[in-house]
């Protein structure tokens, strides 16, 4: 029971625009997705008719806001299986969302010598916030190899998951390889250690239902960005006694209990960590962003990308592109990347751009993988729900053409 | 302002330096070597440089791009070899300038580089195409500046 892309489409305002004179083709939702109707009006409502501060004030007004955002934390609660609202924190996205560990979970846990456990298809933002604190700490950053088919290599758990790790943070799904990794399987070595695990479902989450008692995650981060809300919002879920016992991040206003001239008690979870007014719109557009999702069914959205990502696959090899990635669909996500012999990447976006197909070259933000890959650069082509075979096939004949200008 | 289309633009000059650099590979002896990358795209390049005096006698690079990097930075070899350091600094100046959209491009001066000029429409590739001439700013920097 899929869904007509053709007809998700019409919900999704910017493809009533062109580029560069042509039909739109957005390949590129790994990056930032498109937004549709639903989630735009929903920001716009808010604003028209539920602005205030939320927590704050005692009127109706606030209320309505307050209702509005705790909504949208049940909404986002629900959409990864975690069993209460109170577990979710708001944050900026991801990114802040793993930050918010290494300044707090990790601060208090990880000491000199203790072992810190990503993968080697990390994004940057699941790499430099623990490079920065094992310079800080004296702690110590290991790396869990993949295997050329761009698979982590489970087989070397037992290498790597050690006596000494305190904290495993993986992607659920890879920006790069479109990789879907085993979490089970390294939650389960992770916690016969007593190491806690991190896991990064930014890519996962706008396009995979999951769950995070069945991932035995102990702290999860996701984007509203790139799952159809607003930039600017994301979320933090930690299982509730961890987040009990961890220190404040920020500090300021709303986090706080009781405060005196020289201290101060915390407010319970997650407002804990919610220091300051937070992104109210964004947040309350990033619930509806997982209603419309959930509207359409994850398992809908899952086979309709693996559709659009089979037929791709095969169009792609079908001109001699080198794909990077698992082959199988089973552990692959809708994310393909990769190159055409000759053509540069950068080239080869600049000339499908010219056809109105947005597509990715560079490192994608994942430098350490692409000197795995031995490649400088990788195109990337991402797929989701308002993409159609039409799309794929747009792509296809102008990658065919940048072949032939480099011919 | 000459309207340059992306096919022009690929398909005369810059492919033409892409496929057949010039001043590729390693310049012996040297007295400059610096390697330098483009984050966004990995783009890298090496270059070398040998000073003789106040100018600059010999100029090679290396690495690895797309076909504008590569293609700019064979065409600054081309232009600068044997300038003196202080006019191959106003060269670099006045492509940057160029490139910002700050300056028109003197087309006799210019030559193949004009070609450039096309890249300022595409202002993400606009980085790519300042890789070699940001590099060489550096390396004249370490030659003997121009006494006064
Ligand atoms: C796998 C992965 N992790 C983390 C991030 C960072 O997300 P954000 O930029 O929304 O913080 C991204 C975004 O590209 C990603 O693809």
């Amino acid at each position: 029971m899929t869904f007509d892309a053709a007809v998700v489409r019409k919900d999704f305002p910017i493809f009533e625009t062109e580029t560069r004179g042509k039909r739109l083709v957005y390949l590129d939702s790994a990056n930032t997705s498109q937004k549709p109707r639903q989630v735009l009006d929903r920001i716009t409502q808010f604003y028209e008719t539920e602005n205030a501060n939320v927590h704050r004030a005692v009127y109706e007004l606030s209320e309505k806001a307050t209702a509005a955002y705790e909504g949208a934390r049940a909404a986002c609660a629900r959409f990864i299986g975690a069993p209460a609202p109170r577990s979710v924190v708001f944050t900026r996205g991801t990114t802040e969302s793993i930050n918010l560990i290494r300044f707090t979970w990790a601060r208090q846990n990880v000491r000199e010598g203790d072992e810190i456990l990503i993968t080697e298809m990390e994004h940057h933002s699941n790499l430099i916030p623990w490079q920065l604190f094992v310079q800080e700490t004296g702690s110590i950053l290991r790396h869990l190899p993949i295997d050329d088919d761009g698979r982590l290599r489970t087989d070397l758990l037992e290498e790597y998951v050690t006596e000494k790790t305190k904290l495993v943070s993986l992607s659920l799904m890879s920006n790069v390889l479109g990789t879907i990794n085993p979490v089970r399987t390294i939650a389960d070595a992770a916690h016969a250690v007593g190491a806690k695990v991190l896991v990064d479902a930014a890519q996962a989450a706008p396009h995979l239902r999951f769950d995070v008692n069945d991932l035995d995650a102990d702290f999860l981060a996701y984007s509203s960005h790139k799952m159809c809300g607003p930039t600017g919002a994301g979320v933090l879920w930690g299982r509730e006694e961890l987040l009990e016992e961890m220190p404040p991040f920020h500090g300021g206003g709303e986090m706080i209990r009781e405060v005196w001239a020289d201290r101060a008690t915390w407010n319970e979870i997650p407002y804990k960590f919610e220091a300051g007014t937070p992104n109210l719109a964004q947040a309350v557009g990033m619930g509806a962003a997982v209603d419309y999702l959930e509207g359409l069914g994850m398992e809908a959205v899952r086979e309709h990308e693996l559709e659009l990502t089979r037929y791709a696959l095969e169009r792609l090899e079908s001109i001699g592109a080198t794909i990077y990635g698992p082959r199988e669909l089973h552990d692959r996500g809708g994310v393909v990347s990769f190159n055409v012999e000759g053509v540069h990447p950068h080239d080869m976006s600049t000339i499908v751009d010219q056809e109105g197909v947005c597509i990715r070259a560079g490192h994608h933000c994942a430098q350490p993988l692409m000197r795995r890959l031995g490649v400088p650069a990788t195109a990337r082509a991402s797929f989701y729900i308002y993409n159609t075979p039409e799309d794929v096939d747009v792509l296809i004949e102008a990658v065919e053409k940048s072949k032939g200008w480099f011919a | 302002m000459v309207r340059v289309s992306l096919e022009d633009l690929y398909k005369e000059v810059i492919l033409d330096h892409y496929r057949t650099p010039r001043n590729k590979g390693r310049l012996d002896p040297h007295d400059v070597l610096l390697e330098r990358n483009n984050p966004l795209c990995g783009d890298e390049i090496e270059l070398f440089l040998k000073f003789e005096g106040d100018d600059l006698q010999g100029i090679s690079f290396d690495g690895k791009g797309c076909s504008i990097s590569l293609a700019s930075t064979s065409m600054m070899t081309e232009k600068v070899q044997g300038l003196s350091l202080e006019d191959a600094r106003q060269v670099t100046e006045s492509i940057k300038r160029m490139m910002a959209g700050e300056e028109e491009g003197d087309m006799n001066e210019l030559g193949d580089l004009v070609s450039l000029k096309g890249v300022v429409k595409y202002p993400v590739r606009i980085k790519c195409a300042l890789l070699g001439w940001n590099t060489l700013l550096e390396g004249l920097e370490e030659g003997k500046p121009a006494s006064t």
